[in-house]
């Protein structure tokens, strides 16, 4: 392979407007579908909407649980917490409760240090 | 090459049990952990942490690290003896793919390369035995990095290059960052993934089509601007006098520098908004300009004057509201 500096690349943002399925989302997080669906389960990730003929938003994990894998809609910043789930479980060692945990905590985190950022004075 | 202490690395002795070096590791490693640390050298100490305990667990590779008597000082260019690895066998860890970018696994030193070699690479192929990453022939090509930005590269939309590691050798990309992205999205680049070869796990070959690359993007703190969804939020110190009369003053933006207007009796705290002036986007973000009060040294005897006129001027009690 070159290793030599290539044209430019020019690629695509998955951002929260976008809308993945499961296995768009597997694809994009290179994850395994039982893994997301055991990261919906444990609810450290949240479908986004549920596409069932009638779209609904902001599906609780229970419900989702129960609802066909197929018809689970990701918003794109989903990516990201999979993907993050993954590293902590993996480089951590911890379990899915304690990454569920962890990532709470760590928005919680993030959440108040942009609350001090904007008080700053 | 630099030579590397790899207890120095995890702190501990160099006769630290097995169960210290683990412990040394777990707490490290939750420490410096690229996903939970804000320290500013958290992904480069997480590597090396690694590469450490991935030498130090072992023992077949701690026993022929450990020959390496004390070696040079750490930093110091190092070169393995000879004889090195006689009577030591490494392979059994198994040869990982490439771990790339982002403080994976598998991203180790040249001083670890020269030591241990590819077939070093222990603990990347995890995955496969529990199952948690995609093992799906066609998706095994796409490959995952994790990008530090600096602002500026989502507010010019300027390209970056990007060393990234995948399949144990390195490429550097030049990417376009797309204007507007915001740390926590992702940027697609369709077809970068690995494209050489049989997959590994069926055999079938794949190469007519590469895979893509998925870069998670972080931002860099920057030095004057903080970032919030699409806003921006930036200090702006005035003189006393600038906010008690009001002021034109200059203030940075990501754009250039503007003539701001204070208003009179601006106090340290005020937010002042300038539209359209964060992020771009559509709409685009905001720039809010916090406003702080500093005050002049009182450093010679004009300056003391200065101050001693305004003390009699403005009968002024700050502790009002303390009650005394």
């Amino acid at each position: 392979m070159t290793s030599a500096e290539e044209t430019m690349l020019t690629g695509e943002i998955i951002d929260e407007h976008t809308l993945l399925d499961v296995a768009e989302l597997c694809r994009c997080c290179g994850l395994d579908r039982t893994y997301i669906i055991e990261l919906v389960e444990e609810g450290v990730l949240s479908v986004t909407r549920i596409d069932a003929g009638d779209a609904r938003d902001a599906v609780d994990p229970v419900d989702a649980a129960r609802l066909d894998a197929a018809q689970w809609r990701f918003a794109g910043t989903t990516v990201r917490r999979a993907r993050t789930a993954l590293r902590l479980q993996r480089d951590l060692e911890i379990n899915l409760p304690g990454v569920a945990l962890a990532l709470e905590l760590l928005e919680q985190l993030e959440r108040l240090r942009r609350q001090l950022n904007q008080e700053r004075v | 090459m630099e030579f590397k202490d790899y207890y120095q690395v995890m702190g501990v002795a160099r006769d630290a049990t097995e169960a210290q070096i683990k412990q040394a590791y777990r707490r490290l490693a939750r420490k410096y952990h690229p996903d939970v640390s804000k320290e500013k050298d958290a992904e480069a100490r997480f590597k090396d942490l690694g590469e450490a305990y991935e030498v130090l667990k072992t023992p077949e590779k701690r026993a022929a690290y450990d020959q390496l008597g004390r070696g040079p000082r750490p930093g110091e260019s190092f070169q393995p003896p000879p004889d090195w690895g006689a009577g030591f066998e490494f392979s059994g860890a198994g040869a990982g793919g490439g771990g790339m970018g982002g403080g994976g696994r598998g991203d180790y030193s040249d001083f670890f390369d020269s030591l241990f070699g590819g077939a070093g690479r222990g603990r990347r192929s995890r995955h496969d035995e529990d199952g948690r990453e995609s093992a799906a022939s066609g998706a095994s090509k796409d490959h995952h990095a994790r990008v530090m930005l600096d602002l500026e590269a989502t507010l010019d939309g300027g390209s970056r290059t990007f060393t990234l590691r995948m399949n144990e050798r390195e490429r550097v990309l030049n990417v376009k960052i797309p204007k507007g992205i915001l740390p926590g999205q992702t940027i697609r680049l369709a077809g970068q993934g690995s494209s050489d070869g049989a997959d590994p796990k069926t055999g079938a070959d794949f190469s007519a089509k590469a895979g893509d690359l998925y870069i998670e993007v972080d931002f860099q703190p920057h030095p004057l601007y903080r970032l919030e969804g699409r806003d921006l939020y930036v200090d702006l110190p005035l003189a006393p006098w600038e906010a008690a009369l009001g002021a034109a003053v200059k203030t940075p933006t990501p754009s250039g520098t503007v003539d701001l207007k204070i208003p009179a009796n601006s106090h340290a705290g005020t937010t002042l908004r300038l539209k359209g002036r964060g992020i771009p986007a559509t709409p685009p973000g905001d720039l809010y300009v916090v406003l702080e009060i500093a005050l002049p040294p009182a450093v010679d005897e004009a300056a003391k004057a200065a101050y001693r006129a305004f003390a009699d001027a403005l009968p002024f009690n700050p502790r009002l509201s303390l009650g005394v």
